[in-house]
């Protein structure tokens, strides 16, 4: 337990120690270890970063979508309006065309009509001119009341 | 007794009484010169104490530069392949110390100066993995170097007061060295003398901050000292018990046990105030007094 060499020999292997750890192992082990925390702190910023840019996406990938959805509900309703006007364009057309038709027939039927009428006209003439060659045949020959005959022809 | 001899040429087998074998515990393994002018091994305490101060401790200087070295390579090979990536399991310990040590001086050590943070993990690691040494049980050491034929071994240096003297000296004259640097001899001087009642009343200053100053390191090393002496001794004590039959033997390894445990918790506080201390009385050297 008494005081001796033993002292200074301490003294000198502390400092040596010291001088050591100085100059060997503390300077790369903080170097290490603030650099490490650079690393991270660069990698809890990127983080940050790719989470809002993420979040950006996100919201503009739902806009897309939103747009998207629009224009397709518009492109349907115009779809169903373009439908409804070739229906009614059709149904006009089948309308127009019935029409047509209609006015086509009642016109033969008319032609024809006016065609027996004709010819009713011209037998009723003769049957009438028939019958007036009967009663009048002696006084009256065909040849000199034609016009008169002609006239009443065509008023019937 | 316990059956430890402190006979060298093994002739007679007498065991030790209580005393002897807490002496023999105590005793270092001295070499130095003897009064008659020759250098050689004490083989006595009295031996020992007639060589006076040229002499050395030799377990002391070889388990201290062991356990030193010890901590400078462990932490060398990790500063060496430091990588600034995910951390091994040994490189984590040493970079949760090296932290911790570095969080000590940033808040207690408040000038810049590149040695203090070097000494400050010097100083725990060491004084640490020397008070640990108390952990092992306290025969086992000694028996061994029994039986190599050394006489005495004390395996704890931190229980020697040299080693704490020597360390706390040092740290001394280096607060000596920083204070009249950062300040000037003349702001040392005036450190010293002028306050705290002023330049009237010099010899009072002086006293007191004479003892003020002298009692950082007498307090810094008696401290470590203190407990690990007493730490040790009752280890020792302990160990008596077990030659002295079955029920106290087992009370003993119980006794053991516990006191190394709680001792765990001496050890690493003692480092840590001693380092924390240091950094502090650095601090006090760097500091301007306003």
């Amino acid at each position: 337990m008494n005081i001796n060499l033993t002292l200074i020999g301490q003294s000198i292997t502390f400092l040596v120690f010291v001088w050591f750890c100085m100059k060997f192992i503390w300077p790369p082990l903080v170097a290490a270890l603030e650099k490490r925390r650079l690393q991270i702190a660069d990698g809890l910023a990127a983080a940050d970063r790719g989470k809002h840019e993420l979040e950006l996406a996100a919201r503009k990938a739902a806009d897309s979508l939103k747009d998207a959805k629009a224009q397709a509900a518009e492109i349907v309703a115009q779809a169903e309006k373009r439908a409804g006007q070739i229906i009614e364009e059709a149904k006009q057309a089948a309308h127009a065309e019935g029409e047509r038709q209609l006015a086509a027939a009642q016109a033969e039927i008319e032609q024809e009509a006016n065609r027996a009428r004709e010819a009713l006209r011209a037998q009723v003439a003769a049957l009438a001119v028939a019958g007036a060659e009967k009663i009048l045949r002696r006084e009256i020959s065909p040849q000199t009341h034609a016009d008169l005959l002609n006239q009443l022809k065509a008023e019937l | 007794m316990h059956n430890l001899l402190i006979d060298q040429d093994g002739m007679t087998h007498e065991t030790l009484t209580a005393g002897e074998y807490i002496k023999h515990h105590l005793q270092n393994l001295v070499y130095g010169r003897l009064p008659d002018g020759t250098w050689a091994f004490a083989a006595s305490p009295g031996q020992a104490k007639s060589m006076g101060f040229m002499s050395i401790n030799v377990d002391t200087m070889f388990f201290s530069i062991f356990l030193g070295a010890l901590f400078l390579l462990l932490f060398r090979r990790v500063a060496v392949r430091a990588t600034t990536g995910v951390p091994g399991g040994w490189q984590n310990f040493v970079e949760t110390v090296v932290e911790f040590v570095d969080k000590s001086v940033r808040d207690s050590f408040t000038a810049s100066n590149n040695m203090v943070a070097p000494m400050a993990l010097t100083l725990f690691a060491w004084i640490f993995l020397m008070n640990l040494m108390d952990l092992i049980p306290v025969d086992w050491l000694p028996r061994l170097a029994h039986e190599l034929g050394i006489p005495y071994l004390r395996v704890v240096p931190s229980t020697d007061p040299n080693v704490t003297f020597g360390m706390s000296l040092t740290i001394f004259i280096l607060m000596l060295y920083y204070g009249i640097r950062i300040k000037g001899i003349g702001g040392f001087l005036g450190e010293l003398t002028l306050q705290p009642f002023g330049k009237f009343a010099l010899p009072a200053n002086l006293l007191l901050e004479g003892v003020n100053l002298i009692s950082k390191p007498v307090s810094l090393s008696l401290r470590l000292f203190g407990n690990m002496y007493a730490g040790e001794m009752i280890f020792i004590l302990i160990a008596l018990l077990f030659s002295q039959g079955v029920i106290l033997a087992v009370t003993g390894g119980v006794l053991q046990w516990v006191w190394a445990v709680f001792h765990l918790l001496i050890i690493t506080l003692q480092a840590f105030i001693f380092m924390t201390l240091t950094i502090v009385y650095m601090d006090m050297a760097h500091q301007e007094h306003h």
